[in-house]
């Protein structure tokens, strides 16, 4: 592990050529300036590998407090992956490490004092397949204010179900059938059940992997709502393939390319000036 | 061809073969269905006469002189008295007629010998009846119930039967008198093992499974799923827990006799515990199943969607809490099920139970786990071994409790699985 190394990044020989022909030269050292001056947490030199297989490579990245960055990329390039460094959710895949230096708030997020369950806590996500537990709507959401202690008695954990429901923008559509399975909702409704539960612990980071894949513009839009409230008081990375979502929601943006970190900067720069020629290609869509 | 065509010129040779699949699995199934049915029904034919017994009505004069002559009602007096001498004075007054050495035995071997005891523990309970007589049925001889259920061929010659004219002719005279009849055998659920027929129940062998048996849930289910769950969610991957992992599919697959004899060296000789009782039975038998249900609960542990588990995780659950609040609630019915064929398994098992000793005879039934006692698979390995046709019967009647009891335990286990299975 070292962090201080320069950040060139070399392609490894046993690595074979990206997949994209004819772009194999191409520099993918990251183009732009990673850091942010108030760091919420800090990707410092991350390599991840499933197996022998390596899907992360050398990539650093700083999440501001108050602020949302968004992680662009092909499909397959890396963006789940590295967002599930940020909480450990890699742990529980077998044969994946992860290389590097991941903080929060000046601690190390893989260091010994660190409680991965602690962490979870703090650092909220939710998942690219909605995945509500086969139990009810009102469990659901309960269940993390519940596990930590959050609520005092049932007066206070239906008021916290009924907020982040409503943050969500689920309570109207569920509200007089809390007891009904939060597995019998629609694909788009489980997601927002989802965000729904994610906040209720009330996380000071929240991931979010694609939130809005299987939701109509009209969610869409309340989700994107709840995303600019939630800034106001926590961090937030959100990794989405609706460039316009990027450009809406996001202040950053970083973009990925086979597991590179290719070019990071201000939203309005990488949609307007792109330096890179492969972020080019891709929010043109000329590739992606 | 257009590809509409060419799927058009498959199909009717695709929904022939399924047809023809579905025919396979009827055929398969009817089969089956044939062979059980043929396998009860033998049973069922065999042994449903074994519920009833024959019973013979004698006046029974309670003689204050044979039981307590001193008139203490001593419980010791009361319980050593010759209440024999009781049936054989009933008998030889309901048939006045017979004299003779020969012939006066032959009345008094109609009855059972185990009607001494009835009278007794009749007495025990209420020694007001000492100087009355009552009519009391009691337990006719196994030949004789052999008789009355038509198993005794009456028109072969006199000395090829086990019965003479002359008894047959007793029997007879007290049919006509509505003296001697079937009834519903209440001594075969209410007795332990015995030498008679008419006196031999199943209630000893049905209780030693039972207690057997909650000996074995109680070893194997708690240890089978802990090691599961662990195994599952804790475990390093390293090779010594790969070592483990083989030697418990080994284990699931060794012959259940090699448990007995490992029962009968550490539980028996070396811990000291007692011989031929539920306990050691139970631990043999729970050793046997654990490998049936740690497999089984960690197959429906992995059928759990990873997601699921992964949620609970990202809202801050600890491994356990995941497992607990979340994988095993679905996993639950699988491990039911896995529990109940390694109980079910260890309900019909004989062999490792003949290792510790549990084949010996045994009468009085089990009032506890350290008590001697058998079980009912060992029960039917007994009787089927005895040459009277009474315990032929009554072997088959004890398949049919133990299937019974069989059915019984997979029905609360259904029952149980539909209660934990949440609707979702
Ligand atoms: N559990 C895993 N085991 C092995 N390889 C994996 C695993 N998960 C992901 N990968 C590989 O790692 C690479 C990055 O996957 P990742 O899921 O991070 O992509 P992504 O950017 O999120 O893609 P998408 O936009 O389609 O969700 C892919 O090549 C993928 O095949
Ligand atoms: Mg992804």
């Amino acid at each position: 592990m070292n962090t201080t190394e320069t950040l060139a990044i070399p392609i490894p020989e046993q690595l074979d050529p990206p997949a994209v022909t004819g772009k194999v030269d191409l520099d993918l050292t990251t183009v732009g300036d990673f850091t942010v001056p108030d760091p919420r947490m800090k990707i410092r030199d991350v390599n991840v590998f499933y197996g022998q297989k390596q899907a992360i490579y050398d990539v650093n990245l700083d999440i501001g407090s108050n602020a949302v960055v968004a992680m662009i990329g092909p499909s397959g390039c890396g963006k789940t992956t590295l967002l599930r460094c940020l909480n450990r959710m890699n742990d529980t895949i077998d044969g994946c490490r992860v290389e590097g230096q991941v903080e929060m708030d000046g601690k190390n997020v893989y260091g010994r004092k660190m409680d991965p369950v602690l962490l979870r806590a703090r650092v909220g996500m939710v998942f690219q397949k909605p995945n509500p537990f086969p139990k009810s709507i009102f469990d659901n959401v309960a269940y993390g204010p519940r596990i930590h202690g959050l609520v005092r008695d049932r007066t206070d954990l239906e008021e916290v179900v009924h907020t982040s429901l409503e943050r969500a923008g689920l309570l109207d559509e569920v509200k007089d059938r809390l007891d009904q399975p939060g597995t019998g909702l629609s694909g788009g409704q489980q997601q927002r059940l989802c965000i729904a539960r994610a906040i209720a612990v009330s996380p000071e980071v929240i991931l979010m992997d694609e939130p809005c894949s299987a939701l109509d513009p009209i969610a869409t839009a309340r989700i994107e709502e709840l995303i600019g409230e939630l800034r106001k008081n926590f961090s937030i990375a959100i990794v989405t393939h609706s460039m316009q979502q990027a450009a809406r929601v996001s202040q950053r943006t970083a973009y990925f390319h086979l597991g590179y970190l290719v070019e990071v900067g201000s939203t309005k720069d990488i949609f307007t000036t792109p330096k890179h020629q492969l972020t080019e290609e891709y929010i043109t869509g000329r590739f992606g | 061809m257009n590809p509409t065509k060419q799927i058009v010129s498959g199909l009717a040779r695709r929904q022939r073969a399924e047809k023809r699949f579905r025919l396979y699995g009827l055929i398969a199934v009817v089969l089956g269905m044939a062979f059980l049915l043929l396998l009860f029904g033998s049973i069922v034919t065999n042994g449903y006469k074994a519920f009833t017994q024959t019973y013979i009505e004698l006046p029974i004069y309670f003689d204050p002189a044979v039981i307590d002559p001193s008139g203490e009602r001593n419980h010791q007096t009361l319980f050593s008295a010759d209440y024999w001498k009781l049936v054989k004075t009933a008998v030889y007054q309901k048939f006045p007629q017979v004299n003779g050495r020969k012939e006066r035995r032959e009345l008094t071997r109609m009855i059972s010998e185990g009607s001494a005891y009835e009278l007794r523990d009749q007495v025990l309970e209420n020694p007001r009846l000492i100087g009355t007589t009552q009519h009391v049925w009691l337990a006719a001889d196994d030949d004789i119930d052999m008789l009355m259920k038509g198993y005794i061929d009456r028109n072969l010659p006199e000395d090829e039967r086990r019965l003479n004219d002359r008894i047959i002719g007793y029997v007879d005279s007290m049919r006509e008198a509505d003296a001697i009849e079937r009834r519903f055998n209440t001594t075969f659920f209410a007795a332990g093992d015995s030498r008679e027929p008419e006196q031999a129940g199943i209630l000893g062998a049905l209780m030693g499974s039972f207690l057997t048996l909650i000996v074995t849930l109680l070893l194997s289910f708690p240890i089978g799923v802990a090691a599961a769950v662990y195994l599952e969610e804790f475990a390093p991957r390293n090779h010594f827990i790969d070592l483990i992992e083989i030697n418990i599919n080994n284990l699931a697959a060794v012959p259940s006799i090699i448990f007995g004899l490992l029962g009968l060296a550490i539980f028996i000789n070396w811990f000291g515990m007692p011989r031929s009782t539920p306990v050691v039975g139970g631990l043999v038998l729970g050793l046997m199943t654990l490998p049936t249900i740690i497999i089984a609960s960690r197959v429906s542990i992995q059928s759990v969607p990873p997601s699921i588990k992964e949620a609970a995780l990202g809202v801050g659950a600890s491994r356990m809490q995941a497992m607990f609040h979340h994988v095993l609630p679905i996993a639950t019915p699988g491990m039911l099920t896995g529990t109940i064929i390694g109980m079910a398994r260890a309900l019909g098992e004989t062999a490792p139970l003949l290792m510790i000793g549990m084949v010996a005879f045994i009468v009085d039934p089990p009032g506890g786990f350290t008590e001697p006692a058998t079980a009912l698979p060992v029960q039917i390995f007994l009787w089927s071994d005895s040459p009277e046709r009474g315990f032929t019967e009554r072997t088959s009647a004890a398949i049919l409790v133990l299937l019974a009891f069989l059915i019984a335990m997979n029905a609360a286990a259904v029952y149980l699985r539909e209660k934990v299975t949440k609707r979702f």
